[in-house]
């Protein structure tokens, strides 16, 4: 893509004094940070912290009342058509159709992004996110997490070189989270830069090469994993007995064919710690 | 952005037609309430109206016509309300299309699903007896009024769909519609009427409409109310699509 060419200069998200009222809710005061390029960015918060605010900004469906946002280097408020150019928008809000087919779905994006051939791209990431099988389906019959590869798969046409995975694994099942983690590993593999937002603690360490915690409209902390239990006091050392996880058993029982298994054992060793 | 107006257009029709190709009751539930009408004023009531014609059902089809659009607009509203709530849109509106190309795929295929609707009760009017020695011509000019008046109608239901809170709501507005050419020349002319709802019912849009399509089925000359029925209808499409533009616009920004 043209855009992306001449855009590599600079990190791939630079947001700063980003402000956003609702009436008189305050949602955001002061946003600041930095996504470099081919990272993955975790904004970690509670519920109503404002998350989904800065990514509905960042991606063009909203308005700040003050500060400034750039993506790709383009600025959100007056390179909006260049800002969607460069991104794509997936998760809790974003949906997918239905009423289609899984890979209706997939043509219907790649024909919108005015690419080539949408059903060659279609067939490939079908096969890519394991859902030929699934594909002539509608979706209204796919489980939870096969709906969120379709939403991951949807996004990654056109390959924009920005994703936003706005709380990506809300609302499924370990063996879904574990399938749409891997998901997200693979395209950072390719390069793509991607700003996740979670509540899930487990899920930005999983994935996330730096994490910021957005509490009260504002970054409190923003750094890496190691970074940010360098705040704390330095560990203890302690015994402990090593017990599985309640989510080891789970998926040693209902079965996950071993694939997934180093996810689960990566969790367990880091609350040993 | 607007170079890829049109074919944005066509891809995202494409979409909402699959969607009613895939639930068609809803072009059945369209279709099925007019058809009633049809039934329940010919065979029931019928023999006792005195509409001046001698064929019933061929004076009654033009209000029921206007009726089949008014009820079928509601499904725009329906699902332009869905689409907003699900987060397709917002999937939408992050990509690089033109933006108006949302709004513009419901209009179009309202018309195409209402379009449908009106063919069927057209036909099943022709079963119980409706005739007509119209030409081309006047034939072309009856869809030409009924897709303007459906677009109209489109526009009023795309504001209803952009406002709504509920689901419910975003079908309900169309209820007013319906009735309205029950107080108009539709069902009976209007001398029968008392002062005041007369009045009403001569100067409201759906009676110069209903006396144009009537005219032009009945190879009479259509006399002015053609052009007030034209301007009825591009007024009111032009008003609701400026409102509707300028609420999408706010829901978006």
């Amino acid at each position: 893509m043209q855009v992306t060419a001449n855009q590599v200069q600079g990190p791939a998200i630079h947001v700063q004094g980003l402000e956003k009222s609702y009436k008189k809710l305050e949602v955001l005061r002061g946003v600041h940070f930095d996504v470099a390029r081919g990272s993955i960015f975790a904004l970690l918060g509670s519920n109503g912290a404002g998350k989904t605010t800065v990514v509905n900004i960042v991606s063009t469906l909203l308005k700040a009342d003050a500060g400034t946002a750039s993506v790709n280097g383009f600025d959100v408020a007056t390179q909006a058509g260049d800002v969607r150019q460069s991104i794509s928008l997936t998760g809790q809000f974003a949906a997918v159709d239905e009423i289609l087919s899984g890979r209706e779905n997939l043509v219907l994006v790649a024909r919108l992004r005015h690419l080539k051939d949408p059903g060659t791209i279609a067939d490939n990431l079908l096969d890519r996110f394991s859902l030929t099988d699934a594909a002539a389906r509608r979706v209204s019959t796919y489980s939870g997490g096969m709906r969120r590869r379709l939403d991951i798969a949807m996004s990654l046409i056109g390959n924009p070189p920005v994703i936003f995975l706005d709380e990506p694994t809300i609302g499924l099942d370990p063996q879904g989270r574990i399938e749409v983690w891997q998901a997200v590993k693979e395209l950072a593999g390719h390069g793509t830069t991607a700003l996740l937002t979670t509540q899930y603690l487990d899920e930005a360490e999983q994935l996330a090469d730096r994490i910021a915690i957005l509490h009260e409209g504002r970054i409190m902390v923003n750094g890496t994993l190691t970074e940010l239990k360098q705040l704390l006091p330095p560990a203890k050392v302690e015994y402990v007995e090593k017990q599985p996880t309640l989510e080891d058993v789970f998926l040693a029982i209902v079965g996950d064919d071993g694939k997934n298994g180093d996810a689960g054992n990566d969790r367990s060793a880091g609350t040993d710690k | 952005m607007t170079k890829h107006f049109f074919g944005d257009t066509a891809v995202l029709t494409g979409r909402s037609l699959r969607h009613i190709t895939r639930s068609p009751d809803t072009i059945i539930t369209t279709a099925i309430m007019p058809i009633a009408l049809l039934l329940l004023f010919v065979y029931v009531f019928g023999g006792a109206i005195n509409s001046g014609s001698h064929s019933y059902v061929t004076y009654l089809l033009p209000g029921v016509l206007l009726i089949t659009i008014a009820s079928g607009i509601s499904y725009v509203g329906f699902r332009l309300f869905l689409d907003m709530q699900s987060g397709i849109f917002q999937r939408f509106h992050s990509m690089p299309i033109a933006r108006s190309s949302v709004l513009w795929a419901h209009v179009l295929t309202s018309l195409v699903a209402n379009l449908i609707a009106l063919v069927i009760v057209v036909l099943v009017a022709l079963l119980m007896g409706f005739r007509s020695g119209a030409g081309v011509l006047a034939w072309l000019a009856v869809a030409g009024i009924l897709i303007l008046f459906t677009l109209a109608l489109t526009w009023i239901a795309v504001i209803a769909g952009l406002s709504a809170k509920s689901a419910d709501g975003a079908g309900a507005f169309s209820y007013p519609l319906i009735f309205l050419p029950f107080i108009s020349s539709a069902f009976v002319p209007t001398d029968t009427m008392p002062g005041p709802v007369r009045a009403f019912a001569d100067y409201q849009p759906v009676t110069s409409i209903v006396n144009t399509i009537r005219d032009l089925f009945a190879q009479r000359p259509v006399g002015t109310d053609i052009w007030t029925a034209l301007a009825w209808c591009v007024g009111i499409l032009i008003v609701a699509y400026i409102v509707a533009r300028a609420i999408y616009r706010r829901r978006i920004a």
